[in-house]
């Protein structure tokens, strides 16, 4: 966890320094890959006191903490009721670590504008910290982002598959 | 039955595809549609020019057959001198009304230089003379400006033959963002990334690209240095940034961000420093896009209930909404002469570019395809690329803002997406 943490404030010190160097080519763009190395994760603060069994509550597939999604309606930034004793889950989860952190990614189908889908991706991730944050957790523990349609998790042509990815994914330090 | 324009279509696509064929080109381009007149225009064969690594001619007349305005004729083996007047009795046989000729001549240093003359062959007249130095590398470059001298003095329009385009590629879970001549030649990765990069936009200079990538698991946007290969962050906000659009004399970007809570515009300068907000608004405001004189701001907002276009001073200041037909009208790009504005409307045969007179507000459909995004006018605002898809696949296409010529540029294997069509540096 620490050296994740290390490498990542090294992504973080990479990019703000913009310290990437000149690549060759006297005419035209230069080419510069990130599809390898340090950089691709968000820096992250990862909780050193957090207990052991609240861990593996995350993962285990028995516990309520292991479901991280929330599907949305059409045009629809409302948690369904289904969906609440996840969210209070998820709340008193982070109440009880007040370290650790959240990352929720709200998305969107793919018809239509990319950032238009962004935006309506956000106010999904907005609904669900707002449920978080009425029920306890700080604002400093949840950020609230969106993938737009960038990163579908199911890439069919079907209202199945569309109201798939109308989603939020709630991510801990560490998992993304 | 086939109607004539469908044969002419059909023509054209099938001449295209042969040249395809030997085109080095990464990015291919076929026209799926001409215009109604073209311009017969010879071509011959710049005297000469075997000192280069490939033919000039072929580029000057590529460009002008893909512009769909002009139709080339052949002039047969005899040879044009540069230096003499050319037959036009011959020359109006063959139906030419036009004819450009030229010569490589070797310089100092391995340099060269390139002289082309062009007469009307009706009026007997020359029309242009143009002489161009060169190093051999930069055949395409030349042929491409030549190509939009020659352009300009027969259309009286800009010539965007040698722009570049920058355009996203996605293969096997990988990102490149690409930049390329207008012709699909010389395609350079700027940016690879295992996460989705979006909305990239050209810095008026041409220099630097603007955009959003995912990279660190959220949107965030930066500027990239193209020739230096140098990326910085131009904001990374708490939640999302998005949207780029330039400043028309290049010190600013609108950005969207929500940071505030909903995704609203703010203006930033180019180091990420000065961050001030454009407009407040309860709703989503998102793709703003600058007017060509910098007055006005165009964007997206669903605060009247559905996605509609509005303007706000770049200054700030009161929303006028811009669109009312249709219940999903997203994208707005106004011209670069200021005259019309491209965006992306739904209707019921999906989601297609359509154009706007901006006086007027009078509007028209330009596309019959059903996915269409992300429209981005060329600088002489008589061309529209925009992406598309073909058979599930990510293609970009270009259509001409009276919608009767139509071109496709796909990558094989590949989907293309995030088209943006460049500045005009000369």
């Amino acid at each position: 966890m620490r050296i994740t943490f290390i490498a990542s404030a090294l992504a973080l010190g990479l990019l703000a320094g913009c310290s990437s160097t000149p690549m060759s080519g006297d005419q035209g763009a230069a080419v510069e890959d990130r599809s390898a190395g340090t950089v691709g994760t968000i820096p992250t603060v990862t909780p050193d006191a957090m207990s052991g069994t609240s861990l593996a509550a995350l993962r285990d597939p028995n516990s309520i903490l292991s479901k991280r999604s929330v599907l949305f309606d059409y045009d629809s930034f409302v948690i369904r009721g289904q969906y609440m004793p996840l969210i209070e889950a998820h709340a008193r989860f982070l109440i009880a670590n007040p370290q650790i952190k959240m990352l929720i990614q709200g998305n969107a189908d793919e018809r239509g504008s990319r950032e238009y889908n962004l935006a309506l991706g956000q106010k999904r991730a907005d609904a669900i910290k707002k449920a978080l944050r009425l029920l306890g957790a700080t604002e400093d523990q949840v950020e609230s982002v969106s993938l737009g349609e960038e990163k579908p998790s199911c890439t069919e042509r079907s209202e199945t598959c569309y109201a798939e990815n109308r989603r939020g994914d709630m991510l801990y330090s560490g998992e993304f | 039955m086939m109607k004539p324009t469908d044969l002419l279509r059909f023509f054209f696509a099938a001449a295209l595809a042969l040249g395809a064929l030997t085109a080095h080109a990464q990015l291919s381009i076929e026209i799926t549609g001409a215009g109604a007149n073209r311009f017969p225009v010879a071509i011959a064969v710049m005297q000469s020019e075997t000192q280069l690594p490939r033919s000039v001619t072929e580029v000057v007349r590529g460009d002008l057959e893909r512009s769909g305005l002009f139709s080339l004729v052949e002039t047969g083996p005899t040879p044009f001198a540069e230096d003499a007047i050319p037959d036009f009795a011959y020359l109006r046989t063959r139906g030419a009304d036009a004819i450009a000729v030229g010569r490589v001549i070797p310089a100092q240093n391995g340099q060269f230089e390139i002289r082309v003359r062009l007469y009307d062959t009706r009026q007997e007249i020359q029309l242009d003379a143009v002489s161009l130095n060169m190093a051999p590398a930069q055949y395409r470059a030349i042929g491409h400006r030549i190509a939009d001298q020659i352009f300009e003095k027969i259309t009286g329009l800009k010539g965007v033959f040698a722009t570049r385009i920058a355009y996203v590629v996605k293969s096997g879970g990988q990102y490149r963002l690409q930049i390329a001549d207008s012709d699909g030649a010389n395609a350079q990765t700027a940016l690879a990334s295992n996460e989705p990069i979006i909305s990239p936009a050209w810095s008026p200079d041409g220099s630097k690209l603007a955009y959003v990538s995912f990279q660190l698991k959220k949107p965030i946007v930066y500027v990239h240095d193209l020739a230096a290969g140098l990326q910085s962050v131009v904001a990374n906000f708490k939640g999302s940034n998005s949207a780029p659009a330039w400043s028309p004399d290049g010190s600013r970007l609108a950005v969207v961000l929500t940071k505030d809570g909903l995704s609203q515009m703010y203006t930033v300068n180019v180091d990420g420093s000065g961050i001030k907000r454009l407009a407040s608004s309860s709703s989503i405001d998102t793709e703003p896009a600058y007017s060509h004189d910098g007055q006005w701001i165009y964007f997206t907002s669903d605060r009247g209930g559905s996605p509609q276009i509005y303007r706000i001073a770049a200054a700030g200041g009161r929303a006028e909404r811009v669109s009312f037909e249709g219940s999903y009208n997203v994208t707005p790009r106004p011209s670069p002469d200021g005259l019309t504005m491209t965006y992306i409307t739904r209707s019921a045969n999906g989601f297609q570019v359509a154009i706007m007179d901006l006086a007027t507000r009078q509007y028209a459909v330009l596309t019959d395809s059903s996915r269409d995004e992300s429209p981005s006018f060329a600088p002489n605002s008589r061309m529209i690329l925009y992406a598309t898809e073909i058979g599930g696949r990510g293609v970009l296409a270009a259509v001409s803002s009276d919608g009767r010529i139509k071109q496709r540029l796909s990558v094989k294997a590949a989907d293309v997406r995030e088209p943006a069509w460049g500045p005009s540096l000369h």
